[in-house]
């Protein structure tokens, strides 16, 4: 058996207390693998260190224990093999999208004569349509065409893999959905292998090929990790017709609502034995789940919601 | 049609602002012509002195001339306090005179036209044109703020991004900040020997502090965002610095030039008069030695002018670096 192309092996993080202090971890005995071409996203409340896990696959952060390997080596720090999309964008106000982009490109390739990165700019910033927008600052455009510019920049170095830092947490829902559609073609198209982290059970459900649930910190671990078993082709506006969607979705909320918190019970991490690798389930694909989650109404932000769970096969 | 109005109303509001801007210089000299002028502070001042104040210094030179303490008088002429001892006819006409002793808004119009007319003649060591005079404060100023810049810029850089560096450094700016530049005068002078020299070097120590401290400051608060990324990018420390760091700080490193050169351009004039030779400052004591208000005034006025365009020019180089999120 080959190695996987990521592999996360008995992850820890913490941060040093007031004096010295011990303090528990923030997560620990994180262990898992991602294979080439798949989306994954992270799922989980805040302050289970989610951040501090992508920070770590980046390399801009050293965990206190564990390793990861990707392509079977070792990271040894930041490296232009991983593109972070920043949450806040972190696009340098001083550049204009063509020099925010090309600032990547030149660190990539610093062979490059100026035409060859120009053009290889104005491909990347056309890709998230943004083409009239090339020799404009950051501060003239709108916070999701600021975000395009990010995701720009991240796929113009052509990363093995992609780091997503909750990348529209601050985007308005119309916004949200355009640029989602967009980053899924993008993907799609590209096989690129993408880790994201995410607050909206639904972003979760469109973009990724499979969700990691984190239990709540301190001492957060991946509880499970969650299929999506949704045909590749979905779409948003279609995808609720499909009587998996309100099955993932009810075991996604039902982990996030109650179950993230009980497996946060203190200590119970130490019971983990070492190498736990978290179980893989398929809520999709069990048309009766045997613990079946009840949907809580405050996310049941669609009236089929109650209905579907109630008896999915009649939508 | 709500930004064309208030656009048209601030155009309005700025030519307001500038016709009132001439009223009140006007006023202003109007108010100096009349505080000046010998009529109104003695009421009974002989109507045959006349009203140049060139003749009624020469009428007062005469006659004090022949008394026994004509310094003091002089003196006392020009502080403008009246003379005891003198005769009567000297009495009144140096009450005339000590009324006009500040020099009146004419004379100093003709001083002004006088040094502007021909601002760059050099007749020797102690009588050149007001802008071969300010064009050594400048050189001065020059040369320290940049010998400060080309310091403090590095160094501010070392430790904005080295907490140890600060640590380390910190003692000594705290205590050698607070200094008079003037105060260093003595060991400069002592130790360089050379007057201008320890000119150049007071406007390098006077200038250094503001851009060490605000270089340290823009390089430590540099966005943690925007230093991720140059490190997944896997930039190299001197690129990181030239192509992040120095504009992420530039707007705070060049406020930090501008209140420099504030600063420098205030210490140049003290420093001057100290050393003396040449420059703006031994300009205004040497007119001041020479009892030549008008010239005084004259200086001063420049030193503004001068200042003004200095600070404008610092504030155009702030904008062109500024960046808006």
């Amino acid at each position: 058996m080959s190695l996987p192309f990521l592999r996360v092996e008995g992850l820890m993080k913490r941060y040093p207390g007031h004096s010295g202090k011990l303090v528990q971890p923030v997560f620990e005995g994180l262990s898992f693998d991602i294979e080439r071409g798949r989306f994954v996203c992270i799922i989980g409340h805040s302050g289970c260190g989610k951040t501090t896990i992508l920070n770590v696959l980046a390399g801009l952060e050293v965990p206190t224990a564990g390793h990861v390997f990707m392509a079977g080596r070792e990271l040894g720090g930041p490296s232009l093999d991983r593109g972070v999309v920043f949450q806040s964008h972190a696009l340098m106000p001083w550049l204009t999208v063509r020099g925010n982009v090309s600032f990547a490109v030149r660190s990539r390739h610093p062979d490059w004569s100026r035409p060859r990165v120009d053009a290889h700019v104005e491909h990347y910033v056309a890709m998230v349509g943004l083409s009239s927008a090339l020799d404009l600052k950051p501060a003239q455009l709108s916070g999701g065409m600021r975000q395009r510019v990010g995701i720009a920049r991240a796929f113009a170095i052509e990363p093995k893999m992609l780091l997503l830092d909750e990348p529209f947490g601050a985007l308005d829902a119309l916004t949200r959905g355009t640029i989602q559609d967009e980053l899924r073609a993008i993907v799609r198209a590209t096989a690129q292998t993408v880790f994201m982290i995410t607050h909206d059970v639904d972003e979760a459900i469109l973009l990724a090929d499979e969700v990691l649930l984190m239990s709540n910190g301190p001492c957060a671990r991946i509880a499970e990790i969650v299929d999506i078993t949704l045909p590749a082709d979905r779409k948003r506006e279609s995808m609720h017709h499909d009587p998996q969607y309100y099955r993932i979705r009810n075991h996604l909320v039902d982990f996030l609502v109650r179950r993230s918190k009980e497996l946060s019970t203190p200590g119970a991490a130490q019971f983990v034995p070492a190498g736990w690798r978290p179980p893989r389930v398929q809520p999709g694909l069990d048309p009766n789940p045997s613990n079946p989650p009840a949907l809580n109404p405050s996310f049941a932000l669609d009236p089929a919601g109650s209905h579907s769970n109630s008896n999915p096969e009649s939508v | 049609m709500a930004t064309m109005a208030s656009r048209s109303l601030s155009r309005t509001d700025r030519w307001t602002a500038a016709v009132l801007s001439v009223c009140l210089f006007a006023l202003f000299i109007a108010v100096w012509q009349l505080a000046t002028s010998p009529s109104i502070s003695t009421a009974g001042a002989s109507p045959g002195l006349s009203p140049g104040s060139d003749t009624g210094i020469a009428v007062a030179n005469d006659k004090s001339s022949g008394s026994p303490s004509a310094e003091d008088a002089e003196y006392a002429k020009l502080m403008g306090k009246p003379v005891v001892g003198a005769d009567s006819g000297a009495l009144s006409a140096g009450e005339a005179k000590a009324s006009s002793g500040f020099p009146r808004p004419g004379e100093v119009g003709r001083a002004f036209l006088l040094h502007l007319s021909d601002p760059f003649y050099d007749r020797g060591p102690n009588d050149k044109g007001i802008g071969i005079q300010i064009a050594h404060s400048l050189g001065r100023v020059a040369l320290g703020f940049g010998l400060a810049l080309a310091l403090a810029v590095p160094l501010g850089f070392a430790i904005g991004m080295s907490p140890l560096m600060l640590r380390t450094l910190d003692p000594f700016i705290q205590i050698l900040k607070p200094i008079s530049p003037l105060a260093w005068m003595p060991i400069a002078l002592y130790t360089l020997k050379d007057s201008t020299i320890s000119g150049v070097f007071v406007i390098f120590v006077c200038s250094i502090w503001p851009m060490l401290i605000n270089t340290a400051f823009g390089v430590a608060s540099v966005r943690r965002d925007w230093l991720a990324v140059a490190a997944t990018l896997e930039v190299r420390p001197l690129r990181r610095a030239l192509e992040v760091i120095l504009p992420a700080a530039a707007p705070t490193i060049v406020t930090g030039m501008r209140i420099s050169m504030g600063i420098a351009w205030l210490v140049i004039v003290a420093a001057e008069m100290l050393v003396g030779g040449t420059g703006i400052g031994y300009f205004v004591w040497n007119e001041w030695n020479n009892l030549a208000l008008p010239n005084v005034i004259f200086a001063v006025t420049m030193i503004g002018f001068v200042g003004m365009i200095l600070d404008h020019l610092f504030g155009r180089l702030q904008r062109w670096v500024t960046w808006v999120e």
